[in-house]
């Protein structure tokens, strides 16, 4: 499974999660998990997905990810797990 | 399962504390591009370093947009040249600069280290040679790093060599002089340096090295202040566990890029180098963290003690984090690439001298100082075999990078640009030391017991 993690931050407004998911799904990027928060207005969303079956290259899905984060006015990251897991796991 | 937190935090070192890889470089052996032909040789070296490093850049780019953590620096080392070069029985060895500098800006690197020779006790005609071409090829190259290796803890010092360079540093500032002396930024004179160090200007692939490898150098000064800014009034305990753990997760990240580099470019994963390296951008420096951990000015008194233990937490953090850790491995003191450290300097706080106190207890010496260009090259041999001395003597890597502007008087500013940065220059002690530099010989190597 190759495993990627989207992060959304930004300030909160009406269809973010739809963008992106409408997205995944147009790519076959499946949602394993989903984590949100909303502070003071301020949307902060971190989501796994499996990137096993995607249609679009990684890179790719990083670029077509940040261009959605602009138009919506938010800030979108896809990045692989593992820079995750290799600095808060032992 | 990672969570939202843990996410952040790591995104956060990234975008607010200017957490990168500094460097992947691949350190590649020229040895088997011998031949007694300058031109023969040089088309070998080209051939090889273009066939072995086409993917380099190309690969360090998809890593960092992948994992959305910067890689700096894409940077090629090879065999230090006066070995390479040694049975070419024609031409200048300024022709092969050139055909570095052609190789490295073919494969789109923006350094490539190994112009160098290995002196510690001894000279080679080769040696000589290259020594005697660093400043016309320093100043006929932009992306050519050049190092020689005088001392030893097990040879002690070279001082023919010492002597020879302090006059070849003058040169190549007066060489470059159009460009504020800048050739002598691409030159470094070491002892004990180490044969995997990924940073330039002394990055150079050692003999007893892969044919082809991956080194990687990480960073962090940035991720270190943040985290112990966390901790002010704290004690030392709290401070000391802060920079470990800070220092473990930057580390992890520099260990991942290392792997994922050396499994797509085929070529075995060498070291992961845990220097703090500074940058000029603000907020990426380390004399910020000295003054943080509490002296009022990176020079201030107490300036040594938290520079020890700042140096010996990120080693204890980071070797954990990695399986093999190498190269220079310490925090960088340079004077110009270091926003706090230039801050420090103008007012007055940090001199040469402290700066060589510094180096006693840190990677890697004399960095990046700027200094008059009406000092005379035996005053240049003489701060030379000081700093050299004190890596022999305490069985570490020293090293110096002085840049004698020419034109240019104490207190004036110089301009790099770039990572190189910008400096004031620095005064230099007056009195002189003609006759000491001028004995020749070598200093023997000191005893290994008795340590006090």
């Amino acid at each position: 499974m190759k495993k990627g993690i989207i992060t959304v931050l930004g300030k909160d407004r009406v269809g973010i999660m739809a963008k992106v998911c409408t997205y995944l799904a147009e790519k076959e990027i499946n949602i394993l998990e989903i984590n949100q928060t909303i502070v003071s207005d301020y949307f902060n969303m971190m989501m796994v997905v499996d990137l096993s079956n995607s249609k679009s290259d990684f890179a790719t899905s990083v670029d077509d990810l940040d261009a959605i984060g602009q138009e919506i006015g938010v800030v979108i990251k896809l990045q692989l797990e593992d820079i995750f897991n290799k600095m808060h796991r032992i | 399962m990672i969570n939202i937190y843990e996410v952040n935090e790591t995104n956060n070192m990234i975008q607010n504390a200017n957490l990168d890889v500094r460097t992947i470089t691949m350190g590649i052996n020229l040895l088997d591009c011998a031949s007694s032909d300058i031109k023969k040789f040089n088309q070998k070296v080209y051939d090889k370093i273009t066939k072995k490093a086409e993917h380099l850049v190309k690969t360090g780019d998809d890593i960092s947009k992948e994992y959305g953590v910067p890689v700096v620096n894409k940077r090629i080392s090879v065999t230090p040249i006066a070995l390479a070069a040694s049975a070419i029985t024609n031409g200048s060895y300024v022709e092969i600069a050139k055909t570095l500098d052609r190789a490295a800006e073919a494969v789109g690197v923006n350094f490539i280290g190994g112009y160098s020779a290995l002196v510690h006790k001894g000279m080679t005609p080769s040696d000589e040679k290259l020594i005697r071409s660093i400043p016309e090829a320093l100043a006929s190259t932009n992306r050519v790093c050049s190092s020689v290796n005088v001392g030893s803890t097990r040879t002690g010092i070279n001082m023919d060599a010492v002597k020879l360079i302090g006059e070849m540093i003058l040169e190549t500032a007066e060489l470059t002089k159009h460009a504020d002396s800048i050739g002598c930024a691409k030159f470094v004179v070491f002892t004990n340096a180490p044969d995997d160090n990924p940073f330039m200007a002394g990055a150079f692939h050692g003999v007893s090295e892969y044919d082809t490898v991956i080194n990687v150098g990480v960073s962090g000064p940035g991720v270190i202040l943040k985290a112990i800014e966390g901790c002010r009034g704290a004690d030392f305990d709290t401070l000391c566990e802060m920079i470990k753990k800070t220092a473990f997760k930057i580390t992890r990240i520099g260990q991942l890029v290392a792997q994922e580099a050396s499994k797509r470019l085929g070529v075995p994963y060498g070291i992961i180098d845990l220097s703090l390296a500074p940058t000029p951008a603000i907020g990426d420096s380390i004399a910020d963290i000295l003054v943080e951990i509490g002296v009022e000015y990176a020079g201030a008194p107490g300036t040594t003690a938290a520079l020890a233990l700042l140096n010996d937490q990120v080693k204890k953090g980071g070797v954990m984090a990695s399986s093999h850790v190498g190269g220079l491995s310490g925090a960088f003191i340079p004077v110009s690439e270091d926003q706090g450290m230039i801050k420090a300097v103008q007012m007055g706080a940090l001199t040469i001298e402290k700066l060589e106190a510094m180096s006693c207890v840190c990677s890697v010496g004399l960095d990046m100082v700027a200094i008059p260009g009406s000092t005379k090259a035996t005053t240049i041999s003489g701060i030379i075999a000081d700093e050299m001395a004190i890596g022999m003597i305490n069985n570490k890597t020293t090293a110096v990078r002085l840049i004698p502007v020419i034109g240019k008087e104490v207190g004036e500013m110089v301009e790099f640009g770039g990572l190189l940065g910008y400096a004031p220059i620095m005064p230099v002690n007056q009195f002189g030391c003609e006759r000491f530099i001028n004995r020749g010989g070598r200093i023997p190597a000191p005893i290994h017991s008795f340590k006090n």
